[in-house]
């Protein structure tokens, strides 16, 4: 790279930054919009459909998504997989980056958002899935929170309660794992509800166990996604160690998803089974629901195994992106395209096009602290301070 | 053609039924899935 490109890229204007900030700006006016003229001023919610995209992608996407910090720390903790160590740190990032977004997201969606700690600190319904989904999600991040600190806490030189945190690491991440267990598959639960809106392909009483067990090689196939970009954007930020470890964690990470993914669409196929779903799948919902179930679980697994036995890091690396979409496609499917699929079209929920924007908005704020945090912390390298002390 | 049952029982020993058989392919196709996917790993255990 010449001179002058070098220095167009640190320069303030370099295209990541005007990109994001165009995208930033346009997100604050909707924000703007959101909170003084309401739901209905920039979104298409309504009665028949109170959730939408931002139920669908921020909360059902960005939690399975997020459940790389629970695998790859239950690896490396649990089950003693040490040679995982050096993607823990990303993973429990990206996690903790994504449920903090969650969570700002539900502020966009919930009606009146200042009342979300009231399930926790005010009024609890013990009997609701929903409520358990709250509590689970507000403790998991605080979790996250804890578990990611040694990082900042490296960089900001606060070396005595670094060590207490440190200490933590085993109890968090037990704790970590229960809570994961409880609302992942609590998320599938919430749909447990509307047996007579959900098409019954997707509706299923083991939709809690699919949620959970999906969102197990979501996390692997997102760890492996993440590992990809971040190889290509921050390359010069990744110690020997970490570079090292990296094909490793690749071909570990794929024979997991690769496994978990076969039990998954075993259970599936025994599901459609079970509830005699087969005069469905001859209809046009029943071929999209093939193409989910081949296209984006049975496929890529195949990929997965192809790639291990082959030692094709490059397949490994496009497999995960596809299981990534898969996963996406599979909780839009059940959130929204199967959801209410009895009413006529005029009453169908497309999302507006600033709910989209608000999403977008969200996934760019997501990129711009993820970028300012493995630019300044250890997060693909150990701190030299601390060497060898994890 | 969705067949028609009378009862839950003819219900459960229809699904059940190919339920059972999908059981017994899975069984075998999970042992196959597993060689194919380890089949290259170098082998650990002594000869």
């Amino acid at each position: 790279m010449s001179e002058e490109a070098t220095a167009a890229n640190q320069s303030v204007f370099n295209p990541f930054n005007i990109v994001a900030g165009v995208i930033v700006l346009i997100g604050i006016v909707l924000t703007v919009l959101r909170f003084t003229g309401g739901l209905g001023a920039i979104t298409n919610l309504s009665n028949n459909n109170p959730w939408g995209i931002w139920i669908s992608f921020d909360l059902l996407c960005g939690v399975a998504l997020a459940a790389g910090g629970y695998t790859t720390s239950a690896a490396c903790y649990l089950f003693g997989m040490k040679k995982y160590h050096s993607a823990v740190r990303p993973a429990i990032l990206t996690a903790f980056l994504g449920y903090a977004l969650v969570v700002l997201a539900l502020h966009y969606d919930v009606g009146r958002p200042w009342r979300l700690p009231y399930p926790i600190l005010y009024q609890q319904g013990t009997t609701s899935v929903l409520f358990e989904v709250g509590l689970c999600v507000f403790l998991y991040l605080n979790v996250l929170l804890i578990e990611y600190s040694p990082a900042a806490l490296e960089w900001l030189g606060l070396n005595t309660v670094r060590k207490i945190v440190v200490k933590l690491t085993l109890v968090l991440t037990i704790f970590g794992v229960i809570l994961s267990t409880m609302h992942q598959s609590s998320l599938g639960a919430l749909f447990l509800i509307a047996p007579s809106k959900v098409h019954p392909l997707w509706y299923s009483t083991y939709l809690p166990v699919f949620f959970f067990i999906s969102s197990i090689f979501a996390g692997l196939s997102m760890v492996i996604f993440e590992s990809t970009l971040s190889h290509h954007y921050f390359h010069d930020k990744m110690d020997k160690t970490h570079l090292a470890e990296s094909s490793h964690v690749t071909f570990g990470f794929a024979k997991a998803a690769c496994w978990i993914m076969a039990g998954y669409f075993t259970m599936k196929v025994f599901d459609l089974s079970m509830d005699n779903d087969w005069h469905y799948l001859g209809t046009s919902y029943g071929i999209w629901y093939l193409a989910e179930l081949l296209g984006f679980v049975a496929l890529p697994c195949f990929l997965y195994a192809v790639g291990v036995r082959d030692k094709n890091i490059k397949l490994i690396k496009w497999t995960a992106f596809w299981t990534v979409l898969g996963i996406i496609v599979n909780r839009f499917n059940v959130s929204l395209v199967a959801f209410n699929w009895q009413l006529p079209s005029s009453e169908r929920y497309f999302p507006h096009w600033m709910e989209i924007g608000i999403t977008v908005f969200l996934i760019t704020v997501f990129v711009i602290v993820f970028r300012f945090i493995v630019r300044r912390m250890p997060i693909f390298y150990e701190h030299p301070d601390y060497k060898g002390s994890h | 053609m969705e067949p028609v049952f009378f009862t839950l029982q003819d219900f459960f020993t229809f699904s059940k039924g190919i339920t059972y058989v999908l059981m017994g392919i899975a069984l075998v196709a999970m042992v196959a899935m597993w060689n194919f996917l380890v089949g290259r790993d170098e082998k650990h255990w002594p000869e």
